[in-house]
C-alpha cells in the first residue's frame, strides 16, 4: 500500500508543481511585494506601507468605484438568475419554457473580449441600440445618450456571467424536492412567494458558490472595463496594468492586487454569513 | 395543472378555493398573462442577440457611419484584407492554434496521470489535492500574471511561447485535471479487476482497460483547455504581448484603434468554436462523468 501511495503522489507531483510555481509562488511575491519597498542608497529593501498609501491616494476612487461595480453586478445577477430559474421550474406554458432555456445560455460560452467588442459598439452613443430605440420611435436623437462608462461595464458583466450562475441556479432549482413546491401550491401560495419562501432559500448555497465565483471572475478581466470605459475612475484591475505598464511600479500594482484580494475575501465573508443567517446551510 | 384542478372542481360543481386563486389562474394563464410573458422573452432575446448582431453587421460591412442606423454597404472587402497571406490574422491565427495545440498537449499530459492517480490510487489528503486545482480561479487573478512577468522577464522568457503556453496550463488546468478525475472515476472497476485477473499488469490494464474507457471525458477536457487557450487574453496581455500576438490581442489592438470590421471578423473567428463546442458538449460529457466533476 505504501508503494502505491507513493506511486500516486508521484503521478500528481509534476501537475502540482506548475500550480507552485505558475501560481503559488507570484501569489505570495505579491503579497511581500507589496509591503517592501527598495531603500534610497541602494540598501537592502525593506518593510513599508509606502505602497498602500500611494494607492489609496492615488486610486482611492477607483477602489469604490471597483467595489460598486462588481456588487451592483452581482445583485443584478442574482435577482436575474433566480427570476429565469424560477420560471423554468415553475413555468406552465411549455414553449415559453423551451424557448427560455435556449436563450439565456448563449453568452456563456462568448469570451469576455468578444463580449467587450460586442458592446463597446453596441451601447455606444450613436451605436446600434439607439439607433433602433430612435428608428422605433421610442427615442429622439437628442435624447440618446451612451453607456460606456459604469453602465456599459455593468452590462457586460451581467449579459456574460448571468447564463453561468443561472445554469448552476436552474441546476440546484431542478434538483430540489418538488413536494414542498407542491405542498406550496396547495395551500395557495403565487409562483412569486413560492420561489422566494420555498425555492430561494433552498438553493442559496449555490446561488452564493456561483456569484462568489462570479466576483473573482469580474475581479479579473481586464478587456471589459479596458475596451468599455478606460478613463478615470475605471476599475483597479486596468489601474494595476496601467502602473505596470506606465511606471513599471510592481509595489502599487500588488499593493492594489492585495487589495482586490481583500474586496474578494470581504464580498465572499459577507454573502457567506448571509446565506446562513437566511437559513440556507453553510457552504 | 392548475387548470385542471380548476376545471374539476366546476365539474363537480364545486366552487374555486378561493377568489384570489381564481384570479391569479386568470392572470396567470390568461391571454394577457401570456402576451406579457411573450413580451418579456422577446426583450430577452433582443438584450442576448442585440449585441450579437451588432458584431455581425459590422463583420459584413463596407461603410457604416452615423446618423445611419444600419451600414451602408455591405461586403467582403474586409475579410479579404484579414486573410491576405500576409495580413495579421494569419500570423495570429497561427500563433494562436500553435499555442492551444501546445497547451492541450502540456496539460493533458499533467491531468491524465493527475486524474488516474486521485481517482483511483489511495492519496494521503485527495480532497485537499483537488482543492487545490480550483485555488486558482479563486484569486483575482491579475497581480498573479504581473508577477509571473516579471519572473519571466528575469528569465528572458518575455514574449515567448513556451511563455504564454505556461500560463494558459495554469488556466486550464482545473478543467484538466476536475474533467479527468472525474472521467477515470466513472471507468468501472471491476473491468480493471477482471484485466488484472487475467494476468495484465497495472500498466497494460491502464492503456488497454482505463484509458479506452475515460477517453470520451478527456477529449471533453482536451476541448475545453483548447477553447479556454483561444480565447485567454488577460495573461497573454502581460507575458506575451507585444511579441505573440494571438487572435484575442489582435481583436483588441484593432478594436481599440477603432477598426471595427477587423475586430468583429477576428471576433467572429473566436466565436464560431465555442458556439459549435456548446452544441456538442453533452456528446462528449456524459452525465455520470459530469455528475462527478469535483468528487
Amino acid at each position: 500500500m505504501n508503494s502505491s501511495r507513493f506511486a500516486g503522489f508521484l503521478l500528481v507531483l509534476p501537475a502540482l508543481t506548475v500550480i507552485g510555481v505558475m501560481f503559488i509562488y507570484p501569489l505570495s511575491y505579491s503579497f511581500v511585494d507589496a509591503f517592501i519597498v527598495p531603500a534610497k542608497d541602494g540598501g537592502a529593501a525593506q518593510f513599508s506601507l509606502q505602497n498602500f498609501a500611494t494607492a489609496l491616494s492615488l486610486y482611492g476612487d477607483d477602489i469604490l468605484f471597483t467595489i460598486v461595480i462588481v456588487g451592483i453586478s452581482a445583485c443584478l445577477i442574482a435577482l436575474g438568475s433566480i427570476l429565469i430559474g424560477g420560471y423554468l421550474t415553475l413555468g406552465e406554458n411549455r414553449f415559453f419554457v423551451r424557448v427560455l432555456a435556449a436563450l439565456y445560455r448563449w453568452p456563456l460560452f462568448i469570451p469576455f473580449i468578444v463580449a467587450a467588442q460586442c458592446m463597446r459598439t453596441f451601447l455606444a452613443k450613436n451605436g446600434l441600440m439607439n439607433g433602433v430605440l430612435v428608428e422605433a420611435g421610442i427615442l429622439t436623437p437628442l435624447q440618446t445618450i451612451g453607456f460606456l462608462d459604469w453602465r456599459g461595464i455593468i452590462i457586460t458583466f451581467v449579459w456574460k456571467q448571468l447564463p453561468f450562475v443561472t445554469l448552476l441556479v436552474a441546476g440546484a432549482m431542478a434538483a430540489l424536492d418538488r413536494s414542498t413546491i407542491d405542498a406550496g401550491r396547495d395551500v395557495g401560495a403565487g409562483r412569486l412567494r413560492i420561489l422566494f419562501q420555498i425555492i430561494v432559500p433552498q438553493i442559496m448555497p449555490t446561488l452564493i458558490v456561483a456569484l462568489v465565483l462570479s466576483i473573482v471572475i469580474m475581479m479579473s478581466v481586464l478587456s471589459v472595463p479596458v475596451m468599455i470605459s478606460g478613463h478615470s475612475p475605471t476599475m483597479i484591475t486596468v489601474e494595476m496594468a496601467f502602473r505596470v505598464n506606465s511606471y513599471n511600479d510592481y509595489g502599487t500594482a500588488n499593493a492594489l492586487g492585495v487589495i482586490s484580494y481583500c474586496i474578494t475575501g470581504a464580498i465572499a465573508w459577507v454573502y457567506l454569513r448571509r446565506g446562513v443567517k437566511q437559513g440556507g446551510k453553510p457552504v | 395543472m392548475k387548470h385542471s384542478r380548476m376545471n374539476a372542481s366546476l365539474q363537480s360543481g364545486l366552487p374555486p378555493r378561493s377568489m384570489a386563486d381564481w384570479v391569479r389562474d386568470k392572470t396567470g394563464g390568461g391571454i394577457v398573462g401570456t402576451l406579457a410573458l411573450a413580451l418579456a422573452i422577446f426583450v430577452f432575446a433582443l438584450i442576448i442577440f442585440g449585441p450579437l448582431t451588432n458584431m455581425l453587421l459590422w463583420a459584413v460591412t463596407e461603410r457604416w457611419y452615423f446618423p445611419h442606423t444600419f451600414p451602408l454597404q455591405y461586403g467582403f472587402e474586409f475579410w479579404h484584407r484579414v486573410f491576405k497571406p500576409t495580413g495579421n490574422a494569419v500570423e495570429s491565427l497561427q500563433y494562436s492554434l500553435m499555442i492551444a495545440v501546445f497547451t492541450v498537449m502540456f496539460c493533458l499530459s499533467l491531468a491524465v496521470p493527475a486524474g488516474y492517480a486521485l481517482a483511483r490510487l489511495r492519496l494521503p489528503a485527495r480532497a485537499l489535492i483537488l482543492l487545490l486545482f480550483l485555488v486558482p480561479q479563486a484569486f483575482p487573478n491579475i497581480p498573479v500574471y504581473i508577477n509571473i512577468a516579471r519572473l519571466f522577464y528575469q528569465f528572458g522568457w518575455h514574449g515567448t511561447v513556451p511563455a504564454v503556453v505556461l500560463v494558459h496550463t495554469l488556466h486550464g488546468m482545473v478543467y484538466a485535471v476536475w474533467i479527468a478525475t472525474a472521467a477515470f472515476s466513472a471507468v468501472d472497476p471491476e473491468c480493471e479487476a477482471a484485466a488484472r485477473d487475467i494476468g495484465a499488469g497495472p500498466i497494460r490494464t491502464f492503456f488497454t482497460i482505463s484509458f479506452p474507457s475515460a477517453f470520451p471525458g478527456l477529449v471533453a477536457s482536451g476541448i475545453f483547455v483548447f477553447l479556454e487557450s483561444l480565447d485567454e487574453f488577460t495573461g497573454t496581455y502581460f507575458v506575451g504581448a507585444p511579441e505573440i500576438t494571438t487572435l484575442p490581442m489582435l481583436m483588441f489592438r484593432a478594436g481599440m484603434e477603432g477598426n471595427y470590421q477587423v475586430a468583429s471578423i477576428t471576433a467572429l473567428l473566436l466565436l464560431v468554436p465555442s458556439v459549435l463546442f456548446m452544441f456538442v458538449v453533452e456528446r462528449f460529457l456524459r452525465a455520470d462523468v459530469l455528475a462527478g466533476v469535483g468528487r
